[in-house]
């Protein structure tokens, strides 16, 4: 059964407090990325950006929630598995985990695809990215990052382009 | 100054922090670290603040609180030069989201740097604006960022497109000013400003029918072009993956020609073409050729209907589901859900092979599976789908079984052709997966046995059967108590054999063992150890030459450390003891269950996890849920008209269920009187259980009765329960109550209430609050209920703030007056009334239903209640 919403009398509205219900209720029904992260097989988060709003405790349940849902998983299985309402896509290289949290409608392939695309492109950055490139460098991943996706939709295919960006930036440092 | 080449302070933080053996040892670090840059904060020296805030960063990322860092960021971002901006920028997308209200202060900085003369600059600002802007920051910027879109260098094209994105999510009616600038970025070549502005066009589409309208109209060849040359483009090494050019664009191309499509028979012809050769051309044995397939094949399922792709599609379908990788399987499943709308026949051939995925190792694949064998269920291959189910039900992993027992549930009841059938297989899952078996199913399985009254002997046969090889099962446990303690007669009598059966000896004894293994085992619930009770006080009638062992296993619960069950023992073991004569009537089998109310109660309380913040008991009259004790009265069903004289006891809860409804409403009362003792000995004194008490405090029961009468309605039940015994009668009390019992023949009234033409009830009840309500019906309007809401405050304060809300489902409307006050004073001191009026549009096929949250603050908390209100009377 469905059920209307509430109705309250006259011009008073229910607010909701309860915020860490946005990544169930997201206000966009569109498609798009409401997060990526990187971990490595104990858990430690070595990259989480969110485009989405949520609560710093609730950041940290998904992060968690997400490591225990991939770590295990067998490596013949699908590289998806159902998160809360949405879909999480996930990659495993060498130690890595990197995984994207799409609408559960979403095509899967090609979030799978545009991991490796990123992967490819941290490899060919760092020529040859072992995960410690990836400490003791956070804030350029973040920056590769943000030339690949921006407002959780990709913005850029090559990997060419990215590298010559980056190198662009690089020098006004 | 590079704070990362240079300054190595923040290598060593991560060296420091990566040495660290334990996690105690890395908390001091970091608060070492933490306390340092607050001082360096607080000495407000800009030479170190991007260094500072590049290691807030990564204690952030290690999950400690860095709130305090995020002036610093707003200090960067306002900073000249291009390295503080990009920390300051980045540190402000992590640190920060749109929710914060610093976010407000750095409006005027993002407003400064989307002008900056420098592209780099810019860049930077509409990245940032784009990961994490507000509503209201989209409204200011939105201008700069629509120019941006024009902008020379394609690196600031493509951001300001996305940004765009953003703010078109934000705020949809900024939409149109956006319409024209992207319709331009269509005609692109570069890739990257193509692929964003393709997003922004889709993402308009969706938003804006003015806008979809537009791009249907010039924009659907250009598009269909622009995918035609990279389906045919030459190999292009930059963006080629696995022999296809940018699939990412393909991807995005074909989504947006699914928006244009839809709805419009034009455009969908014109795209036929070049679809068909999408999804024949394109190579399918690596990852990135079948990502652009499985977009293709989605929009060939979304557009109008051109049959010839349709087939093409079901193909590519099938051939993803025998495909070996799990990942293919895994959308062609998801794929073969939506394709079963427009050709069930089609994905009915695949069928064996997603009963085959269902028993996969890989949980993400059973789960899809699972969901669409219960989309390709119908009447006819029910039997052989349910058979297949239930036989791997057995072997699947124990996680698993919960899923898949509630949908073979599902699906035996929303299919079954016969209740023998059904009967049948809802025993197997409650032998294979009884544990995980939701309450409202086993509960409807035992409704469905109520009505089937020629499968009686022959479900007790087969229950009596299962439970001996599953005991460990408690839902199966449960049903079976409850029909060997209705239908003991039958299991031990071979009654009612039907063509299939084996005859089986079982003595009365066997029958018995059963029941008090289920009440002694250890780890019996207290539902089904409660259930027990009830039906060996069945089976005492019903198998007279053993009640004397009964009775035995009734008196061992007398030292249960249930409350409950004690109590119950005791009741049970006077009837059994001293009431021989009435208790072959008491124990009656129960009147068949109604089926429809039964479906319409599930209905509404299917969804309804009743929360109180106040108290987490919410007593629903009539509700179907209730706590653990409930079963018992349900199942002797005492809530309304049959026999009124059974045991109950305890507070005036169990009074109000025992009497019905109609006494509900004056429960408030026996709060109220000074001597609240005196209603518990009442309780005790009708239900002849104790010793004997003497007159006066039976009088003052009575008379507390009356006082409740005179509340209630006038032809109350408790009127014929009184008249038998006027209070002046009764002189000696032990006498007196038994007449009292004695005098309750069977058949009190439930049409007690017969004042106006709907009975007032009680919609909910907490320890709190109370709301009754009363209905009228507008002459002329049958479909109108107008309902007067009543709030009555049942606690020692006065509530304010006090707030009534109510919801509906969609086939009724709903209108609310407002309340005749916001302040609840304590009972007795007045109370709230509201108007609603309910307009049915299914009159006389559904009955109403509603929902309610109540909020008011208490001693100045605030207090939240929820309650569902499912017991309406019928014809509303």
């Amino acid at each position: 059964m469905s059920w209307l919403t509430w109705r309250v009398p006259f011009q008073r509205r229910l607010v909701s407090s309860d915020r860490s219900r946005f990544l169930l209720n997201s206000p966009f029904p569109e498609k798009m990325i409401r997060f990526i992260l990187l971990q490595n097989r104990q858990g430690k988060t070595r990259l989480a950006k969110y485009y989405v709003p949520l609560e710093e405790s609730e950041k940290h349940k998904v992060e968690y929630e997400v490591h225990r849902l991939v770590v295990n998983r067998d490596a013949k299985f699908t590289n998806f598995v159902e998160f809360r309402t949405h879909k999480v896509i996930y990659r495993r290289y060498a130690g890595l985990f990197f995984s994207v949290c799409v609408d559960i409608t979403d095509n899967e392939l090609a979030y799978l695809e545009s991991i490796h695309l990123f992967v490819e492109i941290l490899d060919h950055f760092f020529s040859n990215v072992c995960e410690l490139d990836l400490v003791f460098n956070f804030h350029k991943v973040y920056l590769i990052l943000d030339e690949f996706i921006l407002a959780g939709e990709l913005q850029e295919t090559s990997k060419r382009a990215i590298i010559e960006r980056m190198s662009e930036l690089e020098k006004l440092e | 100054m590079n704070p990362f080449s240079s300054g190595t302070r923040l290598r060593d933080m991560i060296r420091a922090i990566r040495a660290c053996k334990t996690a105690a040892e890395e908390r001091a670090v970091v608060r070492k670290e933490c306390a340092d840059i607050r001082a360096l904060i607080n000495e407000d020296d800009p030479h170190d603040r991007h260094r500072n805030l590049a290691k807030l960063m990564f204690i952030h990322m290690l999950g400690y609180p860095t709130h305090f860092g995020q002036m610093e960021c707003l200090k960067l971002i306002a900073s000249p030069g291009f390295p503080e901006k990009r920390i300051g920028y980045l540190g402000l997308m992590l640190l920060l989201d749109e929710r914060q209200e610093v976010l407000m202060l750095v409006t005027n900085s993002l407003k400064q740097d989307l002008n900056h003369s420098n592209q780099y600059v810019v860049g930077l600002a509409l990245c940032a604006l784009g990961n994490i802007c507000s509503a209201e920051m989209a409204r200011d910027l939105a201008p700069e960022v629509e120019r941006l879109i024009q902008f020379r260098d394609p690196n600031i094209r493509k951001k300001a497109a996305l940004c765009s994105t953003r703010i078109v999510r934000k705020v949809p009616d900024l939409a149109e000013n956006f319409v024209n600038a992207a319709a331009s970025l269509l005609k692109e070549k570069h890739h990257g400003v193509l692929i964003t502005g393709v997003q922004l066009c889709y993402e308009l589409c969706l938003i804006n029918d003015e806008a979809l309208e537009y791009f249907r109209k010039k924009c659907t060849e250009g598009v269909i072009k622009t995918l035609r040359d990279i389906t045919n483009s030459a190999y292009q090494p930059e963006y080629d993956v696995a022999g296809i050019t940018d699939p990412f664009l393909h991807i995005r191309l074909l989504r947006l020609l699914r928006v244009i499509g839809q709805g419009d028979a034009d455009a969908s012809d014109l795209m036929t073409d070049i679809l068909a050769q999408v999804a024949t051309k394109t190579e399918s044995n690596k990852n990135a050729g079948n990502a652009v397939l499985y977009e293709c094949v989605e929009t060939i399922m979304a557009i109008e209907d051109t049959s010839s792709l349709r087939v093409l599609a079901i193909n590519i379908l099938g051939r993803f589901l025998s495909n070996r990788d799990n990942n293919i399987r895994y959308v062609a499943l998801n794929m073969l859900m939506k394709a079963i709308t427009f050709d069930d026949q089609a994905v009915q051939r695949h069928r064996v092979t997603v009963l085959e995925c269902v028993k996969d190792p890989d949980a993400s694949i059973r789960k899809r599976a699972l969901e669409l064998v219960t989309l390709l269920v119908n009447e006819n291959n029910v039997t052989q789908l349910t058979k297949e189910l239930i036989d791997y039900l057995e072997i699947s992993d124990e996680d698993f079984k919960e899923d898949l027992s509630a949908k073979i549930c599902f699906i035996v009841e929303k299919f079954s052709p016969e209740k023998l059938w059904y009967i049948d297989q809802m025993l197997k899952v409650l032998c294979e997966a009884g544990k995980f078996v939701k309450d409202d199913v086993w509960h409807a399985l035992i409704v469905v046995i109520s009505n089937a009254s020629e499968l009686h002997g022959y479900t007790v046969r087969a229950l009596y059967r299962a439970v001996l090889t599953y005991s460990e099962q408690e839902t199966l446990v449960r049903v079976a108590v409850w029909c060997i303690g209705e239908y003991g007669d039958l299991l031990v009598n071979n009654v009612g054999m039907i063509g299939s059966e084996d005859p089986i000896t079982v003595t009365e004894s066997d029958a018995v063992d059963v029941i008090e293994d289920a009440i002694t085992r250890h780890n019996s619930d207290s539902t089904t150890k409660a259930m027990a009770l009830v039906a060996l006080l069945k089976l005492s009638s019903r198998f007279p030459s053993i009640s004397e062992r009964i009775k035995d296993i009734i008196v061992k619960q007398k030292g249960s450390l249930l409350l409950e069950m004690q109590q119950r023992a005791i009741e049970y073991n006077s009837i059994v003891d001293r009431h021989k004569n009435i208790r072959s009537s008491l124990v009656e089998r129960m009147p068949v269950l109604d089926e429809a109310t039964f479906n319409v109660r599930r209905a509404g309380s299917f969804p309804a996890s009743a929360s109180t913040v106040a108290k987490p008991s919410v007593s629903l009259p009539n509700g179907f849920e209730k706590p653990a004790v409930a079963p018992l009265l349900d199942l002797l069903d005492l809530d309304s008209d049959d026999i009124l004289a059974a045991p109950s006891s305890s507070g005036a809860d169990y009074l109000q269920d025992l009497l019905g409804v109609d006494l509900g409403s004056s429960s408030s009362q026996f709060g109220a009187t000074q001597a609240p003792k005196a209603g518990t000995d009442l309780l005790l004194d009708i239900l002849s259980i104790g010793t004997p008490s003497p007159a006066q405090n039976s009088i003052s029961s009575i008379d507390l009765l009356s006082t409740a009468d005179v509340n209630s309605n006038p032809s109350n039940a408790l009127d014929t329960l009184s008249s038998p015994v006027p209070p002046h009668t009764a002189t000696t009390a032990s006498t007196g109550m038994f007449d009292l019992l004695d005098g309750l023949s069977p058949s009190p009234s439930k049409e007690a209430t017969n004042g106006p033409a709907y009975p007032s009830i009680v919609a909910y009840e907490s320890s709190s609050l109370k709301i009754e309500f009363t209905f009228s019906k507008p002459p002329g309007n049958p479909q109108t209920t107008n309902v007067q809401a009543t709030f009555i405050n049942l606690s020692p304060n006065t509530f304010t703030d006090f707030i009534f809300q109510a919801a509906v489902p969609k086939f009724l409307q709903l209108h609310l007056d407002p309340a005749s006050s916001n302040t609840l004073p304590v009972s007795g001191n007045g109370a709230i009334t509201q108007n609603l009026s309910v307009t049915n549009s299914q009159h006389g096929k559904k009955s109403l239903v509603m929902r309610m949250r109540i909020g008011y603050k208490l001693n100045g908390k605030d207090v939240l209640e929820e309650g569902q209100v499912s017991n309406f009377p019928c014809g509303l």
